[in-house]
């Protein structure tokens, strides 16, 4: 029985959220209040926000994030293969060398079309 | 296999010495099989006061090392007033900020501002419960123990993006946004360095692969393989920290804050003390994988010596050697100055990318010709 | 056991609605990330923790993380609308509707997947979820595993495509 093991995880988690809350809460009731206008505007060293939240970013950080999502699916599928690694021998290494060696092609590929540049 | 006479593994090879392990949860699990109840709750509870108090003396001892260190790294004193050499100085630190304005901006989005440092400590404190601080000191000892440590760790990016975005603020939101794009960068070759740990040792589960090392720790017993994946390791979990020199997404210059610029009081506190244990919880698995663990230092043959290490207690030398890895990244910030962005992408995807997918093939290498000591 | 899988899928089915429900996108995608966790949940009750731990690290600490990037970089704010009935959205739910009435077909009949009873739970938990995985994907279905890589490296070209289009 696994679950079981999980146990002590899942209480962490239900304690910490309450832990957490309770000093949020303390943090907010103890703490003093004096509202104003200038106190709860966008923080811009001083100076009034001139409010670009709303422009749209570079699609650098999405290309990054879908590059980032296909290897780390990758490496997900290598966990079973090193654990099981010593039992599998040259035909593991075999399987797991062709399928990075096509992944490591995807790479260059990524690197030679500029994916990988930040200005 | 003659250059292994160049490097006599004598010298490296440990004492033969077997540990029991036991984790809190297992004690609480075989008291449960006995119907002892009141022994099972008293194992959660210690188990539980375990991890809190862990997560207490953590951010306490760790600010305050931050601080002095930073002092005398800059030939000054660091903290002084509080306490015999400011020794009390996180306490203070932590009441001030109990006692701070909590001030949430008028158009950030309330639930989620709450909410972000909550998860982001989370993320961290659930990987305190499973991390083996020594055979007997350890909450739960998954088999699984490497991955875990990954995924709850990832979520950390999610507190970011979310602290981030409800803020309503650019300097919050470009922070988060830098940091989410650097700390998932990082990511893929953390998780590979890990993963040529796990190859070597053929397991996931953290008291098991400190147990491989028994005869001597990865770093030696694995050729020039772990101390890539080490290099590349500690390279990787500094910029997933955000520290100097990785700390674009927090540049005082051009963010001002990054993404906690909109957060006062304790809940940011609560981001703090996350990036200190997150700071703990990666020298902890540095010293789990690469140096043995708990394990003691021994010189094979060298009995007299041998048997003064092992009289220091487990738990002292996972401190000890996690101490001396939080030392090093603290030094770290006042040797490096900070990357630009361009460096820091081309260091990840150039760099360390290649060089991790390289050298798990070396790893295997080694694995299949047992070329390890 | 069974109590815990209830209150799991109750909150995983509820939290998938709100992903439907909610106006604003960060919300839906915070409430696919409770939704995820309850999954992992169910998983680690089946005595698949490798399954369980994926889930969290590629879904909640990859997919997610991505989402939340679209979602910021194009600054989608709720807009108050509520959806138009117009031709594309209309054969979109038809399409939903008829897969969705697939599955549940698929899972109301009598139809077992894989080998019967050979990978039961207490089969999984006597290897570990990691080293069956392991023995089933680098043995009996390399061939499977190799496409994997075929479909991610179309993947990362695709991606780099439509990035690229983008920029220019």
């Amino acid at each position: 029985m696994i679950a079981i093991e999980y146990l002590p995880i899942l209480i962490l988690i239900g304690l910490g959220v309450v832990f957490a809350t309770i000093f949020t809460l303390a943090g907010i009731l103890i703490g003093p209040k004096r509202r104003g206008q200038n106190k709860e505007m966008p923080f811009e060293s001083g100076l009034p926000s001139d409010g670009l939240v709303g422009q749209r970013y570079d699609v650098k950080f999405y290309m990054t994030a879908l590059i980032f999502l296909i290897f780390d699916v990758e490496i997900v599928f290598l966990y079973p293969w090193a654990v099981k690694f010593r039992e599998m021998g040259w035909f593991g290494f075999a399987e797991v060398l062709i399928f990075m060696v096509l992944l490591l092609f995807g790479l260059a590929y990524a690197w030679k079309k500029g994916a990988l540049e930040w200005e | 296999m003659d250059m292994l006479d160049f490097f006599p593994s004598s010298i490296l090879q440990a004492a033969d010495t077997s540990w029991q392990t036991v984790t809190i949860a297992q004690r609480a699990s075989s008291a449960f099989r006995d119907h002892d109840l009141s022994g099972t709750i008293g194992y959660l509870l210690l188990g539980l006061l375990f991890t809190a108090g862990l997560l207490t003396v953590l951010g306490l001892v760790l600010i305050y090392a931050e601080r002095k260190l930073a002092g005398h790294f800059q030939c000054r004193l660091g903290p002084m007033r509080v306490g015999w050499h400011g020794i009390l100085q996180s306490a203070a630190d932590g009441l001030k900020l109990l006692l701070k304005e909590d001030i949430v901006p008028e158009n950030a989005d309330k639930l989620l501002h709450l909410g972000a440092p909550v998860l982001s400590l989370m993320a961290t404190v659930l990987t305190l419960a499973i991390l083996p601080l020594s055979p007997t000191l350890q909450v739960v000892d998954l088999n699984i123990g490497v991955i875990y440590v990954t995924a709850v760790t990832s979520l950390g990016v999610l507190a970011i993006l979310i602290a981030g975005w409800s803020s309503n603020n650019k300097w919050s939101l470009l922070g988060a946004m830098r940091a989410g794009a650097q700390i998932i960068s990082y990511e893929l070759s953390a998780t590979l360095s890990l993963l040529v740990m796990v190859l070597l040792s053929g397991s996931l589960q953290l008291s098991e692969i400190i147990q491989s090392q028994s005869d001597g720790w990865w770093i030696w017993k694995s050729h020039l393989v772990g101390v890539i994946a080490f290099v590349t390791f500690l390279i990787s979990t500094t910029a997933e920290l955000n520290r100097t020199p990785f700390d674009l997404p927090e540049g005082e210059s051009e963010l001002t804050g990054g993404f906690h610029t909109e957060y006062s009081g304790l809940r940011f506190a609560f981001f703090f003390l996350a990036e200190f244990v997150n700071m703990f919880v990666a020298s902890a698995l540095i010293v789990t994988l690469f140096f043995g663990g708990w394990m003691p230092f021994y010189i094979g043959g060298w009995d007299g010596f041998n048997s003064i290490m092992g009289l220091i207690p487990p738990g002292i030398w996972f401190a000890g050697k996690s101490a001396f890895f939080i030392f090093l990244l603290m030094w770290f910030r006042w040797t490096f100055p900070r990357l630009r962005i361009d460096q820091l992408m081309s260091l990840e995807w150039k760099i360390l990318l290649p060089v991790g997918f390289i050298n798990i093939f070396l790893a295997a290498l080694i694995v299949l010709f047992e070329w390890h000591f | 056991m069974l109590l815990t899988f209830y209150i799991l899928g109750t909150v995983s089915v509820l939290s998938a609605l709100g992903v439907l429900v909610c106006r604003s996108p960060v919300y839906s995608a915070m409430s696919l990330v409770c939704s995820f966790f309850c999954l992992g949940g169910i998983y680690i009750l089946m005595n698949v923790e490798f399954v369980a731990v994926i889930q969290i690290l590629v879904y909640a600490g990859a997919i997610l993380v991505l989402f939340l990037f679209v979602i910021m970089l194009l600054n989608i704010v709720p807009t108050g609308e509520s959806v138009r009935f117009n031709l594309p959205v209309l054969i979109a739910f038809g399409i939903a509707v008829g897969l969705f009435a697939q599955i549940s077909g698929l899972f109301l009949g009598d139809i077992q997947f894989g080998p019967k009873d050979v990978y039961t739970a207490e089969a999984i938990s006597e290897e570990g979820s990691i080293g069956l995985i392991g023995r089933l994907l680098y043995g009996e279905f390399v061939l499977p595993f190799e496409a994997i890589s075929i479909l991610l490296l179309v993947a990362v070209i695709g991606a780099v495509i439509i990035g690229k289009r983008r920029l220019n």
